[in-house]
């Protein structure tokens, strides 16, 4: 009997977007979708080991009061698990070490990226190197955006993927590298699975195909190896044609949406070589 | 000594905050700076080592890539004035409790009492500025007197050691608890005296109402017993004036009104709220018979309507429009998750799925002097929008519809309508979800926040006109992370059963939520000392009526007590327990064992005396202007397209996510490039079935200066017509009503009141008329009619406003239309009857003229043509639908030509009349219950056959060429504009705010 899939969605203190994370993961064929609230990990009561897939999820964390996702990953850095010596975040590096699965969508990314989850060059996965701060135009924005794939991004998610359409809805989606020689490396190294693009998905520093005014139009960054992946667009907000925000007009569309093929990705790569 | 963390960018690192605020000082101010960058402050007043507080500094409290931290010394360099903006003593600092929860991460401790962390921002300006324009900045543009100050430094007045001074807005309570007892055996005048300086907002008559209650022997005998005197303590009186506040009690829409309409006919209406509202749902719920969906109306915190068979559908839509006039971010953002909490706190508890906000305001381009306390109407925009922007998103709930409304009379209130839905599942443990009901014995728990100054007097506050002695104390901030964090937790305890009933706490505090909930069971006995406080120093009346933020009320049964109180623990959220649900037949408070309020509540919560308020409609002579026929009416659409109440809001919706949760189906934007104005909002609450929601509204203030009466029946069409646009079902739909209106009490202060109130009485009975023959029950709603502002000898009343807010299902959401043409070669339908009804429309307007001839509903014929429409959407017959409003058929075809980013042609002899009607009239009348279809050719047969034997007239075609153009009745080309131009006029406006 084929083993199942156990996917996570981390909830609480300010998590907004768990519900449909978790509904993407089910569409994808995960077999056990659990929506966990942070306390029960705290409480020790769930522990991150026994899941294949963790996301995180967009939201506000603590209101993104200290800069996006900053009072979110001081308390992952520093919160006890209850009756035992380990930080919480040290479970999550023991997931990322066993070879498992981590995607963040928009909080979940400024989350990864302040954690030092992503890019993580050199196989450290404990210090911020790059960050994600405000948006050029200094304003929350939810719009649409056409994502250009790179072809030869390790990044499992985007496997066979050319080009996707996904909303944005964020005030700090400005992904900054820590210097120049970082950036050089993540693009040689195709870490760079997704670009803000036009509509025939070509990159652009271009308001507002750009929302943000990225450093190199950057949308999404995974990994070396791949597994570890977050992006600022929503990929759960499109999963059937009825997401799409020119459905009515466009019979053409599949039923299925384009954010979908992340999660099926995430869960065939889970079922062919982890589980 | 405290310690004081500054951070800023590192150099070459754009300051993105700055460079706004840069532009907004140059656009509100007309303040040219050649820069302005930003600095975050954060005041630590806490036992902390130095290295723990540098740990701080480095770690969560700077991004190491982008930022530098500076521990007691400035990172301000290289400026001409330096401002820094902290808050005043005890306004709600979310990102200060968020920076102390870090700490207490960081080092493993948690802050004593007293302790804390105060954030403030430091602006460091470059240009030619001089101290006085810096004052000007601060006070007029980056900072609220009300609830912030500021320190204003020159750059040779910063010390380059220690930077700006420390300054802990921390509150030092002095006061010892202590409770006053008033005698009100004293003259009228003095009883008057007595309200006025007591912000309790109670006439003569409930005064001396009062003063009979603890007159009586056979009260007194009982107040003895309890060891109270005759007189009340201000904890009583306190309760009391809270609980018979116009804002909780609607004296005005409980009054008896004695109403003389213009033939002289006179009636006593025994409470508009009983014999028009309650009585249009009681009719209508009977006409439904068994398809009656309504399942909770009026008696909650929100109306609750079926969904389908296991769940229930909830709604609610509020106002707070005080205290946005003077804090508009924190009244808005309160307004926000204030009413989110009635969402939430209905029946057994629900889960919230959409927001929706109206907003009306006076142009932000206004360029007059402001009378005194008056804040710009651009600041107002600024602060309302984004207070609802911070509430709504970071709540994680989409604003799905809304709309902005304009007249210069907002400048006297704004009005800020903040609406939320929310799903429950039809049962719980086998009961009614939408049922609740506290039992004696239970514990009185109260959730969430703590109770500090902020709110104080809201209630009371809010049932008065804006005037010179407004309190700040009744302006607090929303914690939309403390909020969200108690109703994540309700829900795990409501579904483990661990509470027999709740509701939220809003205006008037305890006061209100506990005295309502007591009434369950006919009494209560509240410790007050047991509250938990955000520092010391209140009294014990101040505890009981604070209308600090986030807080939930419920009763715990005592053998869940102890599970309910460890949950919460766990889920890192404040529950206290302040005593018990009884039977007494008293609202009973005690602190620190010593009673301080003994009330019967049936006097608390029935005596309120019934006002009496005299009603006289006149009706104004009113001419129609007769206006020229215009030489070129591509420039006079052109100029409607870019009027306030008409373009794109689309920068304020790309500020609101209206797509969180996945279900939004129908969006604020729709078309070929997602920037269409779409009529309603669908959205599917659950992800697993097809099933929708469809919220839309409708308000039209404009018509009130004509006849409140055609006003209300316009709403309510607008309402219905937007919704069924969309494909929302005309047979399962409930409305909402939210009255604003201007003092309608006769007085020295109010002498129009008569004409006023007889507003008020023909705006209801056309809620009545029309809800009844349209077969729309009401649900629920709110009322607010102390919209004016008053001081010396100015008055700005403003127009009487009505939101109706409608809400209901869609099938299949799959089957659900938007108002963007589809494809060149489509037929045009316009669907029902143009009249010469020009009087108070846009076009008018633009005129500056109001006219006569408002536009009248007809509800059977309205009726008719929504249901063909729902049939002909069922069938997939409509390939667009638009409903036509403000700017009416020219307006229409245009936004629905570019937001299809096709042409259309149109020939206005096509169009449906009872009398020949001049071409402005045709394309610019507002004459209701008219849509705007599209269909594609091969379905024409069909479609007309569902419309057959009614107003459905084939007036033109999409077309390919990117022109809009209309032929008038003499066949002449009266339009011909390319849809980009058009776009743009209607862009424009408020495109950069």
């Amino acid at each position: 009997m084929a083993k199942e899939i156990r996917a996570i969605v981390i909830a609480g203190n300010g998590t907004n977007c768990e519900r449909e994370v978790a509904h993407a993961c089910r569409l994808a064929g995960a077999e056990v979708v659990d929506i966990v609230h942070i306390a029960e990990l705290l409480a020790g009561r769930v522990r991150l080991d026994d899941f294949h897939f963790l996301n995180l999820a967009g939201g506000f964390l603590d209101g993104d009061d200290l800069g996006s996702a900053k009072a979110g990953a001081n308390r992952l850095l520093h919160a006890r698990v209850a009756d035992s010596e380990e930080h919480l975040a040290d479970q999550l590096q023991r997931f990322v070490a066993d070879g498992k699965l981590v995607m963040g969508v928009c909080n979940g990314f400024q989350l990864m990226v302040k954690m030092g989850l992503l890019p993580a060059l050199d196989g450290n996965y404990q210090q911020q190197t790059a960050t994600l701060t405000f948006n050029d135009g200094g304003r929350f924005e939810d719009r649409w955006t056409y994502l250009a794939v790179d072809p030869d991004s390790p990044c499992v998610y985007t496997r066979g993927l050319q080009g996707i359409y996904l909303p944005v809805r964020h005030g700090e989606g400005k992904f900054v590298p820590g210097d120049d020689a970082l950036l050089e490396r993540i693009e040689s190294a195709h870490l760079v699975p997704l670009r803000y693009a036009t509509a025939d998905y070509q990159p652009t520093m271009t308001f507002p195909e750009n929302p943000n005014g990225s450093v190199a139009a950057i949308a999404g960054v995974c990994d070396p190896s791949g597994r570890l992946f977050g992006l600022m667009p929503h990929p759960e907000a499109y999963v059937h044609r009825t997401h799409h925000p020119r459905w009515t007009r466009e019979p053409e569309l599949p039923e299925e949406g384009m954010g979908l093929w992340l999660y099926r990705n995430a869960v065939e790569f889970l079922r062919s070589e982890v589980v | 000594m405290p310690w004081r963390i500054v951070v800023g960018l590192k150099d070459g690192v754009r300051d993105a905050r700055g460079e706004r605020v840069r532009a907004e000082i140059r656009r509100h101010l007309g303040i040219e700076l050649e820069s302005v960058r930003t600095l975050d402050v954060y005041t630590v007043d806490a036992e902390l080592t130095d290295d723990e507080v540098v740990a701080a500094a480095n770690g969560p409290f700077c991004d190491p890539i982008i930022q530098q931290a500076a521990v007691n010394q400035p990172l301000a360099e290289d400026f001409d004035i330096l401002i820094e903006v902290g808050f005043r003593p005890g306004v709600t600092d979310n990102v200060g409790r968020t920076a102390r929860e870090a700490i207490q991460y960081l080092t493993g401790r948690s802050f004593a009492d007293g302790e804390g962390v105060y954030t403030s921002t430091q602006y460091l300006l470059k240009g030619a500025v001089d101290k006085q324009t810096a004052e000007t900045i601060a006070g007029d543009f980056l900072a609220n007197g009300l609830i912030q100050r500021w320190t204003i430094l020159a750059a040779d007045e910063l010390d380059p050691a220690k930077g700006v001074p420390v300054n802990v807005p921390r509150v030092v309570g002095s006061a010892e608890p202590t409770v006053r007892t008033i005698s009100l055996d004293v003259s009228d005048e003095q009883l008057l005296t007595i309200s006025r300086d007591g912000m309790l907002a109670l006439n003569l008559e409930e005064m001396k109402k009062l003063q009979a209650y603890v007159a009586d022997p056979a009260t007194r005998e009982k107040r003895c017993a309890r060891g109270l005197s005759a007189e009340l303590t201000d904890v009583e009186l306190e309760a009391l004036a809270q609980t018979w506040s116009e804002h909780c009690k609607h004296k005005i829409f409980s009054a008896k009104i004695d109403y003389t309409d213009d033939n002289g006919n006179r009636q006593l209406i025994d409470s508009l709220f009983k014999t028009y509202i309650v009585g249009a749902t009681a009719r209508v719920r009977e006409n439904l018979g068994e398809r009656d969906f309504c399942l909770s109306v009026f008696k909650d915190n929100a109306g609750v309507i079926r969904f389908n068979d296991d769940w229930s559908l909830v709604f609610k839509v509020e106002t707070h429009n005080s205290p946005s006039a003077l804090d508009p971010y924190g009244g808005a953002l309160t307004g926000i998750v204030g009413v989110n909490r009635d969402g939430v706190g209905t029946g057994m508890g629900a889960r919230l799925i959409f927001n929706t906000d109206v907003f009306c305001f006076a142009s932000p381009f206004l360029d007059k002097p402001l009378p005194k306390r008056l804040l710009h109407p651009r600041r107002i925009f600024d602060g309302v929008v984004e207070g609802v922007e911070h509430g709504g998103n970071k709540s994680g709930i989409p604003t799905v519809n809304g709309s902005i409304v304009f007249d210069d009379r907002f400048a006297g209130k704004p009005l800020v309508y903040c609406g939320t839905a929310a799903i429950m599942p039809a049962e719980l443990n086998g009961r009614p979800c939408h049922e609740k009901a506290v039992q004696v014995g239970d514990h009185i728990v109260m959730t969430g926040g703590r109770i500090g100054k902020d709110g104080i007097h809201g209630a009371t506050f809010s049932s008065e006109e804006l005037h010179e002695g407004s309190p700040v104390t009744a302006v607090q901030i929303g914690d939309p992370i403390t909020q969200r964090k108690m109703f994540d937790f309700l829900t795990i305890a409501r579904d483990r059963g661990l509470y027999n009933s709740m509701t939220d706490n809003g205006a008037g505090g305890l006061s209100s939520s506990i005295g309502e909930m007591a009434e369950d069971t006919g009494g209560c006995e509240l410790h007050l000392d047991r509250a938990p406080l955000k520092y010391p120093g209140l009294q014990p009346w101040e505890i009981l009526i604070s209308e600090a933020q986030e807080r939930m009320s419920l009763a715990v049964p005592p053998d869940k007590l102890d599970e309910f109180l460890q949950l919460a623990k766990e889920m890192d959220v404040e529950a206290t327990d302040l005593g018990t649900f009884t039977d007494s037949g008293y609202f009973h408070c005690l602190y620190r064992g010593e009673t301080v309020a003994w009330l019967d509540m049936e006097f608390l919560h029935q005596g309120v005396p019934q006002m009496v308020i005299p009603a006289r409609w006149t009706p104004k002579a009113l001419r129609e202007p007769g206006l020229a026929m215009p030489q070129d009416l591509n420039l006079e659409l052109s100029a409607l397209l870019g009027r306030l109440n008409i373009c794109s809001k689309e920068s304020v919706i790309r500020r609101y996510d209206h797509e969180v949760q996945a279900g939004t189906v129908i969006k604020p934007l729709v078309g070929v490039a997602n920037d269409g104005p779409s009529d309603a909002a669908v959205f599917r609450p659950l992800l697993d079935s097809f099933e929708g929601t469809v919220v839309s509204h409708g308000i039209c203030p404009s018509y009130s200066d004509i006849d409140t009466y055609h006003m209300m029946a316009c709403a309510i069409d607008e309402g219905l017509r937007n919704y069924v646009a969309v494909g929302g079902d005309i047979e399962h739909v409930a409305g909402l009503d939210n009255f604003c209106w201007c003092d309608p009490v006769l007085s020295e202060k109010t002498p129009d009141g008569e004409y006023k109130a007889a507003q008020l009485v023909r705006a209801n009975q056309a809620l009545y008329d029309y809800c009844v023959a349209f077969g729309v029950p009401l649900i629920s709603g709110k009322d607010s009619m102390k919209n004016d502002y008053q001081i010396g000898d100015t008055k700005i009343s403003i127009p009487p406003t009505v939101l109706f807010s409608v809400i209901g299902r869609i099938e299949d959401v799959r089957r659900a239309v938007s108002m963007d043409v589809k494809r060149p070669g489509d037929l045009v339908y316009l669907l029902g009857v143009t009249r010469d009804e020009l009087g108070g429309s846009e076009y008018y307007a633009a005129h500056g003229e109001l006219g006569r001839n408002v536009p009248k509903v007809d509800a059977g014929y309205a009726l008719d043509l929504y249901k063909r429409l729902n049939r002909a959407q069922r069938q997939g017959l409509v390939a667009s639908c638009h409903d036509l409003s403000d700017g009416g058929l020219g307006v229409a075809l245009a936004e629905k030509a570019f937001a299809g980013g096709f042409g259309i042609r149109a020939d206005l002899t096509a169009v449906r009349t009872d009398v020949p009607l001049r071409d402005d009239t045709l394309l610019f009348s507002e004459s209701q219950s008219r849509l705007l279809v599209s269909v594609h050719p091969e379905l024409r047969d069909d479609f007309e056959a569902v419309f057959a034997g009614t107003d459905c007239a084939l007036i033109g075609e999409v077309t390919e060429d990117g022109r809009l153009e209309v032929t008038g009745t003499d066949g002449r080309v009266l339009i011909d504009s390319r849809i980009e131009d058009l776009k743009q006029a209607w862009q424009a406006p408020l495109r950069e705010l």
